[in-house]
């Protein structure tokens, strides 16, 4: 019985991994053709029937790359870091919160902060591997941003847990089924939506590789398989940020098709703040996130810590 | 946490595949010097990559320690809930956040917060 559902969970497993890898190539192809429109042209239309399988042949093109091996370069973490943030972010989409089949954490909240932390290291080592300066600058760079809106993160989300009181991510449904969080805490949903924005380092933030300042920041020297994993890993934790947004704010999963809807509205919303927004300024990306994000958060936190005691 | 192993084998069996399939199927030249030098912008680098950084991205990550540390403590708050004396538990939370909170006003106001001096 028990080898036999270890089979099932990892067939499952299987299933959700190339759920996830397909649901990521639609997810570029949606933004270049988002991207496109906003910036009245149409995006890539001839592969296939009318671009639906352009990502694959991007996937093809990208494999078939040379990959490099950049001189003076710290080799195996230069090879490694991508395959190890791939591997953080496939992990992270182990808390998809299914009643059945799959793992059920009850202490998810835990689990995904500790992916996300360990997130930056890759990011870290890659752009200090390659010995690049554009690399390392864009590792730099991404390293002070992902840990200070880190900090803001996890304090925004306690504040949501403090409402449901457990770290069961299936709990959020529980406690949302008369009304979404995003009414009791619009501000707090705000301040998520633009930490996550910064924590995938998504464009209105995207420090990690400022295309016009830094070449293409801390990936500048990787090139086929490196890249793709880079990028899959990229786009699957927005991915991944989109499902947590729905579910911490709007409404949670109670299996529905409605769930599914939401999250690709939130991943077009990152999509949409792209093709909208210029970068920031760095040193006022710091102040938003020490000066506003956090303190703000906590006065937050105190407050629904208040609101909770009150309740009960 | 065989079940976590289980995955996880999996998971790094699927990504170090896909590293390595391109490794084996791309195009291969790397005869080449240019090639495989550090990329900039056509010429040679000029200065090494290894270099010293700024200290603000340090006294950051030193600001964030402190911080992170804190949020580890606040979060057994959530659990203990259901386990102590309410009026103790919700006494000890406020305390601990309203710590906090002056904690992250003073280091505002020492200006340890400020990016450029």
């Amino acid at each position: 019985m028990f080898i036999l559902d270890i089979y099932l969970i990892m067939i499952g497993l299987l299933i959700l991994i190339v759920g996830v890898l397909i649901g990521v190539a639609y997810l570029t192809l949606l933004e270049r053709k988002v991207l496109g429109y906003i910036q009245i042209r149409k995006g890539p239309n001839k592969v296939g029937f009318m671009g639906i399988l352009q990502p694959f042949s991007d996937g093809i093109k990208l494999f078939t790359k040379e990959q490099t091996y950049p001189n003076f370069s710290n080799y195996i973490c230069y090879y490694f870091s991508p395959v190890l943030s791939f591997i953080l972010c496939l992990m992270i989409w182990m808390l998809i919160p299914y009643y059945f089949n799959l793992v059920s954490f009850n202490l998810g909240i835990l689990f995904f902060l500790s992916c996300t932390s360990l997130g930056v290291y890759t990011v870290m080592v890659s752009g200090w591997s390659s010995n690049s300066n554009y690399a390392l600058l864009g590792g730099l760079r991404a390293v002070a941003q992902t840990i200070s809106y880190e900090v803001s993160l996890a304090l925004i989300l306690m504040s949501s847990i403090v409402m449901i009181m457990d770290f069961n991510l299936l709990m959020f449904s529980l406690y949302q089924s008369m009304i979404w969080f995003i009414f009791l805490m619009f501000p707090l949903g705000l301040c998520w939506m633009s930490s996550s924005l910064a924590e995938t380092n998504r464009t209105p933030f995207d420090f990690a590789e400022g295309e016009s300042e830094l070449v293409s920041g801390f990936n500048v020297e990787y090139s086929s398989g490196g890249f793709v994993l880079i990028f899959l890993a990229e786009y699957s934790s927005i991915l991944f940020m989109s499902l947590l947004f729905t579910l911490i704010y709007l409404g949670g999963f109670n299996l529905s098709i409605f769930f599914y809807l939401k999250l690709s509205l939130i991943s077009f919303l990152f999509v949409w703040v792209r093709g909208t927004l210029p970068r920031y300024r760095y040193d006022k990306l710091m102040y938003l996130s020490w000066k506003s994000y956090l303190p703000v958060s906590l006065n937050f936190l105190l407050f629904f810590l208040g609101f909770k005691v009150f309740l009960i | 946490m065989i079940l976590m192993l289980n995955i996880f084998t999996i998971i790094m069996m699927i990504s170090n595949i896909m590293m390595f399939l391109s490794i084996i199927i791309s195009k291969k030249t790397y005869m080449d010097r240019e090639k495989c030098s550090p990329f900039e912008c056509g010429f040679d680098p000029k200065s090494s990559a290894r270099i010293p950084f700024s200290l603000h991205f340090f006294l950051i990550t030193v600001i964030f320690l402190i911080f992170d540390v804190e949020i580890a403590l606040i979060f057994p708050i959530i659990k203990l809930f259901k386990l102590v004396n309410f009026f103790l538990w919700t006494k000890i939370s406020f305390f601990f956040i309203l710590i906090l909170l002056i904690g992250l006003y003073h280091e505002w106001n020492q200006n340890m917060l400020n990016w450029t001096n």
